[in-house]
């Protein structure tokens, strides 16, 4: 469990990170908090070249509110955003999916976009990003490039992002007034991957839900208003729908019943 | 920009427990390895290596934090705090510690020195937790020996006391 060599690279900016990306394109790796990379590398299911670590970049490290989304740059880390005194009202979904998302010594150090690059189906902020319909920045030496969530997800683990990107930030829009998010997951034990995760908004007269774990990338689903015999038909196609997989922890059929059941609580509790 | 070539031991400086010391270190070895082996901090205890169980739980800048997913090179110049910080110069245990005893939340012990750690940062941050908080705290590590009750039992108790008597001596 020791990782195999490589050359590390302190970056102090974005713009030398970008640098080295295109020099070196797929024989690098972008480090940032490693807590998602770091295993991988212990267990070298990575191993890449050079290690290009950007968690001291000076321009990469804030969260901010801007045009009504918040912004979190590269180096920023899950217990920064977490720690917001505003997140239940800027971003309640988020507020409720951190305690799921790992464990306080995880987050301390690993980042946000470094969760949303890294892409595991069962993660829960790509889930969160997917639902919000959050964007993605991506930076290369030739210019930058914003993609939807829906567009940057692309499968398990992997991303739209080029050999030659950084993902520079990530956007989650703002709660909007008369919208209401909830998140709800069954896992093996509190904090690891999620067999099932459901992130839901209800609004005036849209509802959307989004699953994680069941798939290899985050699904969202919108309906107009539902309820009843309605939201349990509804919910009942999107379980069929998702074809979600066997693996050692769950049958596909828990997975279905998960989404049928865990949604209709979820849905009913923001209706309420 | 700095860059630490591979196959080459590198002159890595940083705050051990309060002291500056200096290591040697190849750009692919874990903190973890770096402090037992070139620093000599033992108490920092090695189980899975892959950033689930916890035992490795140092503090750097103040965070608690795996030091197995972090990178020796990554840590130079930061501020690491391991269990060797927490009892005085001559071995009388800190509040944290005798709570442990008092409690019997250790039996094997191999959890333990991660656990002081995470709870060091825990309680500081959080100074009147429930039960729900220091669980959610602990599912960042595993014991295997005490079924997780007594530790429980003991961080409360820490958290009443300091409460009671703000500055522990």
């Amino acid at each position: 469990m020791k990782p195999a060599v490589f050359d590390y690279i302190r970056c102090d900016c974005a713009d030398e990170a970008v640098a080295l990306l295109a020099q070196y394109g797929d024989d690098a790796r972008v480090l940032a908090g490693g807590q998602s990379l770091m295993p991988m590398l212990n267990m070298r299911v990575a191993q890449p070249k050079v290690l290009l670590d950007i968690s001291r970049a000076t321009d990469l490290g804030a969260a901010r509110v801007a045009e009504g989304a918040l912004a979190v740059s590269a180096a920023a880390t899950q217990a920064a955003v977490e720690r917001r005194p505003n997140l239940t009202h800027e971003l309640p979904l988020l507020a409720q999916a951190f305690p799921h998302l790992g464990h306080l010594q995880t987050r301390s150090r690993g980042t946000v976009c470094g969760s949303i690059a890294h892409a595991d189906p069962s993660a829960e902020l790509p889930l969160c990003l997917a639902a919000l319909g959050g964007e993605i920045v991506l930076r290369s030496r030739s210019g930058v490039r914003t993609l939807r969530a829906e567009q940057f997800f692309r499968g398990l683990l992997t991303t739209a992002r080029q050999a030659t990107e950084l993902v520079e930030e990530v956007r989650f829009p703002l709660a909007r007034k008369g919208e209401r998010y909830g998140f709800a997951e069954v896992a093996m034990r509190h904090g690891d991957f999620a067999i099932v995760a459901l992130a839901a908004v209800v609004g005036a007269a849209e509802m959307r839900l989004g699953v994680g774990g069941a798939t290899d990338r985050p699904a969202i689903r919108h309906w107009p208003l539902l309820c009843g015999d309605e939201l349990d038909d509804a919910l009942h196609e999107f379980a069929r729908d998702l074809d979600a997989g066997d693996d050692q922890h769950a049958s596909a059929a828990y997975r279905r019943h998960l989404v049928r059941n865990l949604g209709r609580k979820l849905i009913r509790e923001l209706q309420r | 920009m700095k860059r630490f070539a591979r196959d080459t031991y590198h002159r890595i400086e940083l705050t051990l427990n309060g002291v500056k010391r200096v290591g040697h270190s190849e750009a692919r070895m874990l903190l973890s390895d770096f402090l037992r082996h070139e620093l000599g901090a033992t108490g920092v205890h090695v189980g899975c290596e892959h950033g689930v169980c916890g035992a490795c739980t140092v503090r750097i800048d103040g965070l608690a934090q795996r030091s197995c997913l972090s990178l020796a090179v990554a840590a130079e110049g930061r501020d690491v705090q391991t269990v060797e910080a927490l009892a005085g110069a001559d071995g009388s245990l800190c509040d944290l510690q005798a709570a442990f005893r008092r409690h019997h939340a250790l039996q094997c012990g191999y959890c333990t020195a991660g656990i002081l750690m995470s709870a060091a940062e825990f309680l500081e941050r959080t100074p009147e937790p429930t039960e729900r908080h220091v669980r959610e705290m602990l599912s960042g590590h595993l014991c295997r020996c005490t079924g997780y009750t007594p530790i429980v039992a003991a961080i409360l108790a820490v958290a009443a006391e300091r409460r009671r008597r703000p500055n522990p001596a």
